[in-house]
């Protein structure tokens, strides 16, 4: 600990053992304990202690005081347990008798602040920071400290309770850890008396018939086996798997998330879950018994281990596989193969979740759906993967949303009538579909696909969310049948999908709802980026009206929609796909799309389509778009000082990228950045440097560099400082071959840069010399700027001392309140 | 309580409800699908309509070729358009009292009903209903009038005749009954005997039964009715909506506890949701303006157009679109978009707030004042100067068969940069484009019916639980074309009873209490006994008067004196004799403590048998029974009448006398 924190902690000290002296703000506090932690993890706390008396005096009195707040009283507890985390500085505080007073069994604390939950978690916290060595084991030992924390486990306070059950892990795990060390596991009969303790109590809670103690044993085993992987779990599990195990007897099970958790954790544990067949049995007894929507979950985890059973694995995909083969059995389809997703499933449970309520049905499906989904890429995921038949489940899920699935089983009928216009399952089965698309399928299927997402992207009545999804899983789609091997420009699909494709876009683009217009816009960005070079797809975009339609939405009333309209017209633009309709009657009327963008740059009052316009401009740079490559120049110069009076700190950070990548242009890429790339000459030839500099003084790049240099927003000045340091890199070797003898005169350009620097932004800059800029460069120490930017903008707010002195300062301000109260 | 079903179709019912001696006539609706069988009525003289030609039967008979024209594959009926009206025949309706209208779709019936029936009752409607149906039934009368046929066909009707005919005419619903439109006259007379009534208000019809009218949020003005007598209620809910358009939101609490409820005018489109045919109406408006194209939107001239309008004074200024003029084209144009401002009372919260600001509740006001939006009573006049292309035109007929509509299919249909928009959805767009076809120009279906559908039904229901539900039969059964959707019906308990087109249907419903009245000094004159802890009973000895429905009970007049004045005597003859009654008796005899009383009197060998009903205590000895049951006790005996005195003294020992 520095002097200055040490000088100021007394005074701190006083004002927490002060009950008259509120501390207002509890994070102030938090953030204490949190100082006092990482002191006491490279100090000796006792040192620290003895140095620092205050300290002790502050926990002695807070003992003492009858009416300490009950923030000030938790903070106590919590501070003393970090202090006795050290075995030696543990001796020194209970000299006191200081840490029973505090977490002793008489609960000196008293009834009162024991009621409050502050005080509670504080107390339990304070134990979990203090129980890391043989004294304090004997000391809770001592205390009776364990029952005090049984107790707890079933606290009001959700936290309290959670807290407990992690401190009862805790302490097992100490006792047993400090017991194992160097000697071989003992059976459960040998273990510390009160670790035999923590067990009996677990114990007799799996046998309760009160479910939330069953839950709270649960739990407590749940995070024992996620933690520690010691031998002595072993033993552990080995003599309460049995209790485990009939609780799945019991009708309804109680608990059965939590006995879902403890099987998976217990599986994927590396000293218990491989070798137990016993465990395999439990899991697979789960399986059966648990409800659908317990059960799910069970046979996800079981099916993401690495190594488990294949009966097991068979039988959790068939669990997970259930409610789909119910939606096909409904619909009457042709079975599939033998096995999973047959069709010949008869789950009378199943059938009653899916039919009960509409909530439950699109729940289970949705569930079921997302479980696939995450399982579908996995190495581990089943093979053989039952891919046509999970497609023809989607399908028909989504035919069953829609209203065009026409069943003919009165089952069918129902569930037809309860997923209708059901926007979730919809949207989950969309992503499925999606997700799919990485396994392809028959051609007759990829039509089925192809025709159920025209469907739901014409139908009037699917939700904006809804329309979202469908044009990423057709985007998904194409991009898998664009990857068919042998299949060169637009795929047959392809070739049928777009000319239905593009009325349904053309009547999005239309949409009263801004959300649609703009998820239809980002589609339409996505099919030029992929297929803007294909011949066939050219041919239908332009034959439709969807370029126009899609310019009209640079002038939409909302901003994102513009925003949009501006990447995909940047994109349709590069690729050739948009030329501006020649207008013989009004040719005047002719605006090229630079022009229009700069337009939108300068006047729109929102930052999300000036933002967008200026990554289209960046990448129309960076890809030599013929309107840039006319006159780049112009175009840089209008753009930088556009961008400069920008409010939005993005769209400045932007135009340096913009600079950056005209830079670069100019004088070559950033050489050490890139240690693989073919080495390019380090620096332009000595001979172009003028002109370029030339240019960039034409263009008023500097102007706008140093403007930003000293920008308000800290990215800014970051991204402006690396273009200098760049430009610097690159210039100054040079510098001397071509500078001229005399020395340019900089007082105004210093002017200028002082008053940006004080914050007056409005100074103009006249007009710069090549000379005068490098001399800048030269004068300005951009690498400390750089460093300076580099540090968080809180640094110095970040520091104990801050953090004291605010504390008394907060004091003092209410100190001052207070005499001005009376 | 019976209700007699005039009308087959589930929106434009048309039912007699006989509650308590009175017939009430719920609502007047007109089927218009009969005028699709007709060939349009161009306004303009149609060079391919006049020149189609006749249908002749299969073996060549062509003498119904004048009456019959075969267009497009489809046969049409070549004559004035005729209505299939709610039967007539199935109850005399002279004897109807009361006519209760819903809204002003269902009242398009009124004249034939009130003006040739012999109708001599009252109409109940709210105001706009009345005027907003006063201007339908112009449009109607206008639309057929303006274009005068001379021919009106009847040959094709006859039964023999039309069993020859193709589908639909084939299957036409009593095409005999059909009738030509009504007369301005008679309309004028039909809504003079309407008398107004709001919200709320409580009327009395002849003091058996009160009607109300509540709001049903579907249309300006329009409600559901409350029928009730002092213990039983019947509610009438006709065209109902709880989304959120302009008129006042429904009124479902006071649909609450009825014995029976009538439930007509769901949704004609439960599977489309009403947000997403507006959304697809605007996308393909914009498509086709945009492209150069004319929007022509068929449609009544008040209702869903109003909403329409408003959705487009937001829309089409954020598409781009706001220099593409919006046309409305009807007689009543004016007067349609006139009366919607003035109607504040019955507009939505919203709405009505407007008002006080003050601003016309709807925005069509600042449409038509920026010139946005022009109306004309018809294409002739101001609007041939006005006309701009590419426009949005709104107009009617929506069955396409008359109005101004028919011009422009016949103008637009040719080119395939002109799109038609459906947004009623009282007519099959398919049937109604079927005399234009081959049509160039596109076809969108986006039906817009804002009433409840089936999950809004069941909703309904649960909540305000009536004891029956009555209903037609189409909504006790899936779709035809979805017979899957078994969702798609009205799904309540006790299920739902159904009713069809001349069925006379007896409601599963009696009435048990009547409201009697008792007057001051004979209740003065009572002296109740407590039978039980907060039970009195008193007998009454009373006259009955009975006027207009309403029953009080008046203290009998004194017996009369012996008197040999002839008027005296002929006063005491109108007065009904009172005799000396014998008390009543109440309370239940306790089988063991009665056998053991017959015991203490004497009697020996009694055997108690239980039965069904109660008790028989035998008394084997004296060969007597004695059956004792809830309401009744028996002394069967032979001959041996002090025993049966005997027998009664003890059993009236356990009863109470009053």
């Amino acid at each position: 600990m520095d002097h200055e924190c040490s000088q100021l902690l007394p005074a701190v000290c006083a004002v927490l053992a002060d009950p008259r002296q509120l501390v207002a703000d509890d994070t102030c506090l938090e953030k204490l304990l949190d100082w006092f932690k990482m002191v006491t993890e490279t100090e000796s706390s006792l040192l620290l202690l003895q140095e620092n008396p205050c300290l002790v005096e502050l926990l002695s009195h807070v003992l003492k005081l009858p009416d300490v707040s009950p923030g000030v009283l938790a903070f106590s507890l919590r501070l003393a347990g970090i202090f006795a985390a050290q075995e030696n500085c543990f001796q020194y505080l209970q000299q006191g008798e200081l840490l029973t007073g505090f977490f002793g069994v008489a609960r000196p604390l008293g009834q009162a602040a024991w009621a409050i939950p502050t005080i509670r978690s504080g107390w339990i916290q304070g134990l979990h920071s203090l129980a890391q060595h043989p004294s304090a084991l004997c000391f809770l030992a001592d205390h009776g400290a364990v029952d005090i924390i049984f107790s707890l486990q079933g606290d009001t306070s959700l936290f309290v309770a959670s807290a407990a059950g992690q401190l009862l892990v805790h302490v097992l795990a100490l006792l047993m850890e400090g017991r194992a060390e160097g000697h071989p596991c003992p059976q459960g009969d040998d273990w510390p008396t009160c670790a035999q303790k923590i067990v009996h109590h677990i114990e007799e809670s799996l046998c309760s018939t009160d479910p939330s103690k069953v839950t709270q044993a649960l739990n407590v085993l749940t995070t024992t086996f996620g933690r520690c992987q010691s031998p002595w779990t072993k033993i552990l599990w080995e003599q309460l798997s049995p209790l485990v195990a009939s609780l799945l007897e019991k009708d309804p099970v109680s608990a059965p998330h939590s006995l879902v958790d403890l099987l998976l954790c217990v599986a994927r544990s590396p000293v218990l879950g491989s070798l137990d067949l016993r465990l395999w049995e439990t899991a697979a007894r789960a399986l059966s018994c648990l409800g659908p929507t317990q059960a799910g979950p069970l046979a996800l985890g079981v099916l993401k281990l690495q190594h488990c059973p294949e009966v097991l694995r068979t039988q959790a995909f068939g669990v997970l596989l259930q409610p789909l083969a119910c939606v096909l059995k409904a619909t009457a389809q042709a079975p599939g193969p033998p096995g999973l997703l047959d069709g010949t499933s008869d789950d009378s449970v199943m059938v009653d979740t899916l039919l009960s309520s509409k909530s439950s049905c699109a729940g289970l499906l949705c569930r079921t759906l997302a479980y696939l989904e995450e399982l579908q890429p996995l190495p581990q995921r089943p093979s053989p993967w039952p891919q046509a038949p999970l497609l023809r489940a989607a399908v028909t899920i989504l035919q069953l949303c829609d209203g065009s699935a026409a069943p003919t089983s009165s089952m069918g009928g129902r569930l037809c009538g309860t997923l209708a216009g059901c926007v979730r399952v919809q949207r989950a089965a969309l992503d499925f579909l999606g997700t799919l698309s990485e396994g392809m399928g028959s051609q007759e299927q990829v039509t089925q696909v192809f025709a159920i997402l025209l469907e739901t992207l014409g139908s009037p009545d699917s939700s904006p969310t809804v329309l979202k999804k469908a044009f990423q899983a057709a985007l998904r789609w194409l991009l898998s049948s664009s990857r068919t091997p042998g299949c060169s420009g637009l795929g047959p699909h392809m070739a049928l999908f777009f000319p239905e494709l593009f009325p349904v876009l053309q009547k999005r683009l239309c949409s009263p709802c801004w959300e649609v217009r703009d998820s239809a816009l980002e589609f339409l960005t996505h099919l030029s980026r992929n297929w803007g070079g294909q011949a066939d797809f050219k041919h239908v975009l332009l034959t439709s009206e969807v370029p126009e339609l899609a310019r009209q939405l640079l002038q939409d009333p909302e901003s994102y929609v513009r925003a949009s309209a501006v990447t995909t017209m940047g994109e349709l633009s590069s690729r050739g796909l948009y030329t501006v309709p020649a207008n013989p009657e009004h040719p005047e009327d002719q605006q090229s799309l630079l022009l229009e963008f700069l337009h939108i740059l300068s006047v729109d009052s929102e930052g999300f389509p000036r933002r967008a316009v200026m990554q289209v401009f960046i990448e129309w740079l960076r890809g030599s778009h013929i309107d840039v490559a006319q006159d780049t120049e112009w175009f840089m110069a209008t753009v930088l000082e556009t961008v400069s009076q920008d409010l939005d700190w993005e769209v400045r950070a932007q135009g340096l990228e913009l600079a950056m990548v005209f830079l670069s242009q100019m004088l070559g890429p950033l050489g050490p950045h890139c240690p693989y790339t073919v080495a390019l000459p380090k620096a332009s030839p000595p001979d172009l440097l003028p002109k370029v500099l030339a240019a960039l003084c034409r263009v008023r790049l500097f102007e706008f560099a140093f403007r930003a240099l000293f920008d308000c927003d800290r990215p800014v000045a970051q991204k402006s400082c690396d273009l200098l340091l760049f430009l610097k890199d690159k210039t100054i070797p040079y510098s001397s071959l071509w500078e001229s003898g005399s020395t340019p005169n900089l007082e105004s350009v210093e002017a200028a840069l002082q008053k940006w620097q004080a914050g007056e932004q409005g100074q103009p800059l006249g007009d710069l010399e090549p000379e005068a800029v490098l001399a800048t460069l030269r004068s300005i120490d951009l690498q400390g700027l750089r460093d300076t930017l580099a540090e968080g903008s809180d640094h110095v707010e970040k520091s104990p001392q801050s953090l004291l002195r605010d504390m008394l300062a907060m004091v003092g301000v209410l100190q001052k309140n207070q005499a001005d109260c009376y | 309580m019976k209700l007699f079903c005039l009308s087959g179709h589930p929106t434009l019912p048309c039912n007699v409800l006989k509650f308590k001696s009175t017939m009430i006539m719920l609502d007047c609706g007109l089927d218009m699908t009969s005028t699709l069988s007709f060939l349009p009525l161009p306004l303009v003289q149609s060079p391919r309509l006049s020149n189609l030609p006749g249908w002749s039967l299969k073996d060549g008979n062509a003498f119904l070729d004048k009456e019959l024209k075969e267009c497009s594959g489809h046969v049409f009926v070549d004559s004035v358009p005729e209505f299939c009206l709610p039967e007539t025949e199935l109850i005399d309706l002279s004897t109807v009292d009361v006519i209760l209208i819903s809204n002003y779709h269902c009242m398009m019936a009124l004249p034939y009903i009130t003006e040739h029936t012999g109708f001599s009752g009252t109409v109940y409607a709210t105001e706009p209903t009345v005027q907003i149906g006063r201007l339908l039934m112009e449009e109607l009368v206008n639309f057929i009038e303006r274009v005068p046929k001379a021919q009106s066909a009847s040959l094709w009707k006859s039964k023999d005749i039309q069993r020859l005919l193709p589908s639909p005419l084939k299957d036409a619903v009593e095409a005999s009954t059909w009738r030509r439109c009504y007369t301005m006259q008679e309309v004028n007379a039909a809504l003079s005997k309407i008398r107004l009534v709001g919200y709320s208000q409580k009327i009395e019809l002849f003091g058996a039964v009160q009607v109300t009218p509540l709001s049903s949020g579907y249309a300006l003005g329009s409600s559901n009715w409350i029928i009730q007598s002092h213990y039983e209620k019947v509610s009438y809910v006709s065209g109902s909506s709880l989304l959120t358009t302009h008129p006042q939101p429904m009124d479902q609490a006071s649909l609450k506890n009825s014995d029976v409820l009538v439930l007509t005018g769901l949704t004609q489109i439960p599977t489309a949701n009403p947000d997403g045919m507006v959304g697809e109406f605007c996308s393909n408006l914009a498509l086709t303006v945009r492209n150069g194209g004319n929007v022509l939107v068929p449609c009544y001239p008040s209702g869903v157009i109003y909403d329409l309008l408003e959705c487009l004074y937001q829309y089409m200024d954020s598409a781009g679109l706001s220099s593409v003029p919006l046309y409305f084209i009807s007689p009543v144009a004016n007067s349609s978009l006139e009366f919607s401002q003035i109607f504040a009372e019955w507009l939505c919260h919203n709405k009505q707030s407007k008002v006080y600001l003050p601003e016309p509740p709807f925005p069509h006001a600042e449409l038509i004042q920026t010139n946005k939006l022009k109306h004309y009573p018809s294409i002739h006049g101001d609007f041939s100067n006005d006309f701009r292309q590419p426009c949005v035109l709104f107009t009617g007929h929506p069955s396409l068969r008359f109005g101004d509509v028919v011009h422009f299919m016949e103008l637009w249909g040719k080119s395939s940069l002109n799109t038609v928009i459906f947004t009623e959805p009282d007519f099959s767009y398919l049937e109604a484009l079927a005399p234009y076809q081959p049509l160039a120009m596109k076809c969108i279906y986006c039906p817009i019916d804002t009433r409840l559908n089936f999950i809004q039904v069941s909703k309904l229901l649960k909540e305000v639980q009536p004891l029956h539900v009555v209903c037609p039969e189409q909504y006790t059964q899936p779709p035809p074309a979805q017979s899957h959707r078994t969702d798609l019906v009205i799904d309540c308990q006790p299920p739902a009873t159904s009713y069809r087109r001349a069925e006379v249907l007896t409601l599963p419903f009696k009435r048990r209490y009547e409201k009697i009245e008792i007057m001051p000094e004979l209740a003065d004159s009572l002296v109740p006994m407590e039978i039980k802890p907060g039970i009195s009973l008193a007998t009454v000895s009373a006259v009955l008067y009975t006027k207009d429905n309403k029953h009080v009970l008046q203290p009998p007049p004194r017996p009369a004196q012996p008197t040999s004045s002839k008027k005296r005597k002929r006063v005491s003859d109108d007065v009904p004799d009172c005799k000396v009654l014998k008390p009543l008796l109440s309370g239940s005899i306790p089988v063991e403590q009665f056998v053991q009383t017959l015991e203490k009197h004497g009697f020996s060998d009694i055997k108690v048998e239980d039965t069904a009903k109660g008790h028989i205590v035998l008394l084997q000895e004296a060969e007597t029974l004695i059956q004792l049951e809830e309401d009744s006790t028996h002394i069967i005996c032979d001959n041996d009448e002090m025993l049966r005195v005997r027998l009664r003294d003890l059993v009236l020992k356990f009863l109470q006398k009053f």
